[in-house]
Formats: C-alpha cells, sequence, structure tokens
C-alpha cells in the first residue's frame, strides 16, 4: 500500500517511507498479536491439560481424607481434617493383603523375567544357539500375541498343573508373556557391548557361565532396571489373568481385589478413595524416582 | 570338548524363555483354535465336535456384532487422540515450551499411565457417579444440567464414557514416544526450514509429520490392536452394561466362558480376537518392510 501511493502521488520521499515505516511496523505488531494470541491459546490448552490430568487424582488424594458428608458436600475442595483412619479402615477391608498379594507376585515375576530374558539374551546374542531364528521367530510373533486368545486353555492347562489359584500360576504367566519383550530390550543393549569383554574374562580364567554373571550382567545394569521397572508396571496392573486364574479372596492382588472391594464397600467412599489411593502411590512414587530408567526402557523396547 | 556339544550346551541359556514361551504362549493359542470347534463347557466330560457353528453362533449374534462396533469405535477414537493429538502434544511441547517445564509437562502427563487401568476405571465411574461425581457438577456449575447423565448407567452413554477415560490415561504415554521420535529429528532439518520461512504449523506438516513416520505407524498398530483387546476398563466400569450396551469382545468372552459356561463359544470369539490382532500385526511387518526398500 505505501509503495503504490508513493509512486502514484507525489508525496515527499520522507512521508513514503514513515508511511512504509507504519505499515511495516503494523504488519509486525499484528503478525506479534497473532504470536502472542497463539502463545495463550498453547499455554491455556497446555494448563487445562495439566488440571485435566491432575484434578481427578487430587480428587481421589483429598477425598481420602474426607467423611462421607464433605464427599457430598464440598467435593471440590480440601478435606476439613486428615482422617487418616479411612486408610486403617481400606487397609482392613482388604487392601493391605492385596497390596501383599501384588508385591509377591511382582517381585517373583520381576525376577524370573529378568533373569530368564537376560539369559536368553546372553544365548542369542553371544553363543551359536541352534534354532537360533527359529526362536527369534518365536519371540518376535510372542511380542503379537494376546493374553485374552490364551485364557481359556490356560484355564485348563494350569488347572492341570496344579497352579490354578496360587501364586505360580500369575508368575508363570507374568514371566511368560513378557519374556519376548524383555528379551529384546535386553539383547538390543547387550549387542552394543563389544566381545572383547568376554574375551578378557575368559582369558582371566571365567568360563562362559562365570563371565556372564560377573562381567557381562553387571555391565547391562542401566537395562536391567529399565526391564525391571516395566515389569513392575506390568505385573502390578495386570488384570485379565488375575481376574480369572485366582479364585481365593485371600490370593487376589490389587487390581482385582480393589474391584471386588467396590462392590462389598459401594457408598462408604472415603474409603474407597483410600483404597485407591493405597493402590495408586506406589507405582507413581517409582515412576516419578525412576523416571529416566522407565522412560528409557519404553522407548528403547518400542522403537527397536 | 568339541564344538559341537558346546553348541548343544548353548542351547540351555535359552531352553528356559523357549520352554515357557510354548507352554505358555504358543499352545494355548493352537489349542484355542481346536476347542473352538467343539461344543462344550468346565464340567462337560467330552466335548461334542461341531465344526464351525460356534462361529456360525458368533455371526448370527447381535451381541457379537454390537462388541465388535464398539472395539472399532474404541479403535478410531483412539487413532484420533493417540496419534492425531498426541502428536500435536508432542510437537508443541518441542516447539514452544522452555526446556524445565517440558520436563515437568511430561512427567505430570505421563502419570496416568503409570496407574491400574482398575484404578483409573474406579476413579472415574466415581467421577461419572451421579451422586457424587463431578463431571454432573461441572456440567450443573456452568448451566449445561441438560448434559447431565448417569453416564455409565445409561446405554447411550456407557462406552462413550469408557472410551474418554480411555483417553484420559494413554494420551501421555504416546505424546511421549513422539516426543522421543521427534528429538531424534536432526535439528538442522528444523533450522533449514526455519531460514526458508516457514513458521511453526508449516514446519510442523513439513518436517515433524514425515520424519516420525515410523513411530506414527507403530503407535497406529499398537493403538488398533490395544483397542480390539480392551478389556480391563470395560470390565471395571460396567462389566458390559447395562443391557450389552458397552459389551467389547474380551468382555463377551469373558462372559460365555465363565459365567454362561459356553466354553466352546467364547473360544470361537477368542479366535475372532486372534485373527484380527494378527491381521494388524501382519500389517505392520508388512509396512515396515515396504518402506525399509523404499529408503
Amino acid at each position: 500500500m505505501s509503495v503504490s501511493s508513493a509512486t502514484r502521488t507525489p508525496v515527499s520521499p520522507t512521508t513514503a517511507t514513515t508511511d512504509r515505516r507504519t505499515a511495516r511496523w503494523q504488519a509486525r505488531a499484528g503478525r506479534h498479536a497473532g504470536r502472542v494470541a497463539r502463545r495463550l491459546l498453547i499455554w491455556v490448552g497446555l494448563g487445562a491439560l495439566v488440571l485435566a490430568v491432575l484434578y481427578p487424582l487430587l480428587w481421589m488424594v483429598f477425598s481420602s481424607f474426607k467423611d462421607n458428608q464433605e464427599v457430598f458436600a464440598s467435593p471440590w475442595g480440601l478435606p476439613g481434617e486428615l482422617r487418616w483412619h479411612n486408610f486403617a479402615l481400606a487397609g482392613n477391608a482388604g487392601v493391605v493383603r492385596y497390596f501383599v498379594n501384588s508385591v509377591i507376585v511382582t517381585s517373583a515375576s520381576i525376577l524370573s523375567t529378568v533373569l530368564v530374558s537376560a539369559w536368553a539374551a546372553y544365548g542369542l546374542v553371544r553363543l551359536r544357539v541352534p534354532f537360533e531364528g527359529a526362536f527369534l521367530g518365536l519371540l518376535l510373533g510372542g511380542l503379537m500375541l494376546a493374553p485374552t486368545v490364551a485364557l481359556i486353555p490356560l484355564f485348563g492347562l494350569l488347572q492341570q498343573l496344579h497352579i490354578y489359584d496360587s501364586y505360580w500360576a500369575l508368575i508363570v504367566l507374568y514371566t511368560a508373556f513378557r519374556i519376548p519383550f524383555t528379551t529384546f530390550l535386553i539383547r538390543a543393549y547387550m549387542i552394543d557391548i563389544p566381545s572383547e569383554v568376554d574375551e578378557a574374562a575368559k582369558l582371566d580364567g571365567c568360563s562362559t557361565t562365570q563371565a556372564f554373571w560377573q562381567v557381562i550382567l553387571p555391565m547391562c545394569r542401566p537395562i536391567l532396571v529399565s526391564a525391571a521397572l516395566l515389569q513392575a508396571l506390568f505385573a502390578w496392573n495386570e488384570f485379565v489373568f488375575a481376574l480369572v486364574f485366582i479364585s481365593s479372596g485371600d490370593l487376589k492382588t490389587l487390581p482385582v481385589g480393589l474391584m471386588d472391594m467396590q462392590s462389598r464397600l459401594l457408598t462408604d467412599w472415603p474409603v474407597q478413595f483410600a483404597g485407591l489411593t493405597m493402590a495408586a502411590l506406589p507405582m507413581i512414587v517409582l515412576f516419578l524416582i525412576g523416571q529416566r530408567q522407565f522412560l528409557r526402557g519404553l522407548t528403547d523396547g518400542i522403537g527397536k | 570338548m568339541n564344538t559341537t556339544s558346546m553348541r548343544w550346551r548353548s542351547l540351555a541359556w535359552v531352553l528356559p524363555a523357549m520352554v515357557l514361551l510354548l507352554v505358555f504362549v504358543y499352545y494355548p493359542i493352537v489349542e484355542n483354535l481346536r476347542l473352538s470347534l467343539f461344543s462344550w463347557n468346565a464340567f462337560s466330560v467330552r466335548p461334542t465336535f461341531v465344526g464351525l457353528d460356534n462361529y456360525r453362533t458368533a455371526f448370527g449374534d447381535p451381541i457379537f456384532w454390537r462388541a465388535l462396533r464398539n472395539n472399532t469405535v474404541f479403535a478410531i477414537v483412539s487413532l484420533i487422540c493417540q496419534v492425531g493429538f498426541a502428536l500435536v502434544l508432542a510437537a508443541v511441547l518441542e516447539e514452544f515450551v522452555h526446556q524445565r517445564l517440558r520436563g515437568i509437562l511430561r512427567t505430570i502427563y505421563f502419570i496416568p499411565a503409570v496407574i491400574s487401568i482398575t484404578v483409573a476405571g474406579i476413579l472415574f465411574s466415581f467421577l461419572y457417579n451421579p451422586q457424587i461425581g463431578l463431571v454432573n457438577r461441572l456440567l450443573g456449575a456452568v448451566g449445561l444440567e441438560s448434559w447431565q447423565h448417569s453416564w455409565l448407567g445409561e446405554p447411550g452413554t456407557a462406552m462413550g464414557s469408557i472410551i474418554a477415560m480411555s483417553q484420559w490415561q494413554s494420551i501421555g504415554y504416546t505424546a511421549i514416544l513422539f516426543v522421543v521420535a521427534i528429538q531424534r529429528i536432526p535439528s538442522e532439518m528444523h533450522e533449514a526450514a526455519k531460514v526458508d520461512g516457514a513458521g511453526a504449523v508449516r514446519r510442523f506438516f513439513a518436517v515433524t509429520v514425515p520424519m516420525v513416520r515410523e513411530m506414527t505407524t507403530l503407535i497406529t498398530i499398537l493403538t488398533i490392536s490395544g483397542a480390539f483387546l480392551v478389556f480391563n476398563e470395560v470390565m471395571v466400569m460396567t462389566a458390559g452394561g447395562p443391557s450389552n450396551s458397552s459389551q467389547v469382545l474380551g468382555t463377551w468372552l469373558y462372559r460365555n466362558a465363565f459365567l454362561n459356561d459356553d466354553m466352546g463359544y467364547a473360544s470361537a470369539i477368542a479366535t475372532v480376537i486372534f485373527v484380527i490382532t494378527l491381521a494388524v500385526g501382519a500389517l505392520q511387518i508388512v509396512v515396515s518392510r515396504r518402506r525399509r526398500i523404499e529408503w
């Protein structure tokens, strides 16, 4: 606009430049305003998402300290006082029992999954294993197979093996179904360890087995931690197997136990909330502490 | 010691993993195919061979089709949120947010993914609850009383409410995966586009989207197969009700196997799930192989 006006009408050069400068300034201001508006939009969006993610969780924690009346009367706010006995009640209603069961099953399956997978990964990376191709194929296929599909035959199989309705049922299944993922995760890490490391260990008089335990396994520590954390997340939260293969109330793990509790306690809201809080907290804390290892495991496992 | 015996001894390393996989993963899945050809229940002494009858039952069962449709809707909504929205979220985090704050936001968005589906499901069933839930109160507070529902208690809203909960839980997770993929893009590419005068939106479509294509494929596959395997959310929030309106393949299988005691029919449903996930898996292999040849 300023250019055309400057050429058509005889205006003094100075006015033309001012004109042009104003136009440019206006354009810049416009762009600037647009940018500010966009930034504002982005921040409102990100903030709303934070609220949407955190508020339900805060509501859960706040409500677990309230009494029933407060849950109804002031649902949005902080509890009037910290009623810790809600947690004691939830604990007695079964949460402690479920919690212990979850800890047992989760830790046992972490140990077995990581060990069996690390063994297999070592064999695949360092030794010339017979049927290596077939085994890799089985692992790859295993990544895609879903627990639901195996549910009905497993029901019969576990009964025949006399481990139905026991910790073993869950430990064995949590291990078997997670071997493919965990083995690939550890294998990808082991491949990057130079084979000179093993050779040096063997020169020092180590057998293959000793080299694995004393040299390779310690070197794999970072990825073993990631693998353990991801297995913890899986086993702690697993639901289908825990629902179908455990029938005694005493052996139930948290995900199924909480569901049972919900139908037992019905409208005893604060105690319900306390139970949920107790179940959710360990994993949130574990995640906040081991965030880096969590994410490395996730991205390495999924990316390769 | 000769090399052959050493090779066989090395089998000991992979044997535990292989045995566990074969016995507890592969055998049951093959056995399921066989069982789906019989009519049997938990107490039947001798299952009777019925051929494809169980599959005929499935294809003539309106609830089976509703379940399949619910799974499909689940997959479509999840694709929009987990692939579309999560990618935008990841790009916005990387483009506009200062590094330190970015880490905090990522952590916050990820938290729902580490709590169990059961906890999230029960928590949301409380949020949707007409007596104590916040959803109806929020609607009431902004004058939308007419939008209030007994969310999980009405056939029209139950499935949608479950799907919404699932999006809440997994969006941060997929966004993080996209963040990692975006960080792997060489920074020169964005710099070059900036020099050419491309704005943030333009660069998102011209640089980010094509460069994270591999991750997009992967998340698409995971999201689709996840949507057809969904079970926990539905079981905790509605168990398929009211009047089977939120039934999905997984819960319909469970109901027939362990409540209606029609194991043969349940095995047939399991096979359908198996075929769907297999097809999705095969699709991934085809797509990733074609891409490898392309490059």
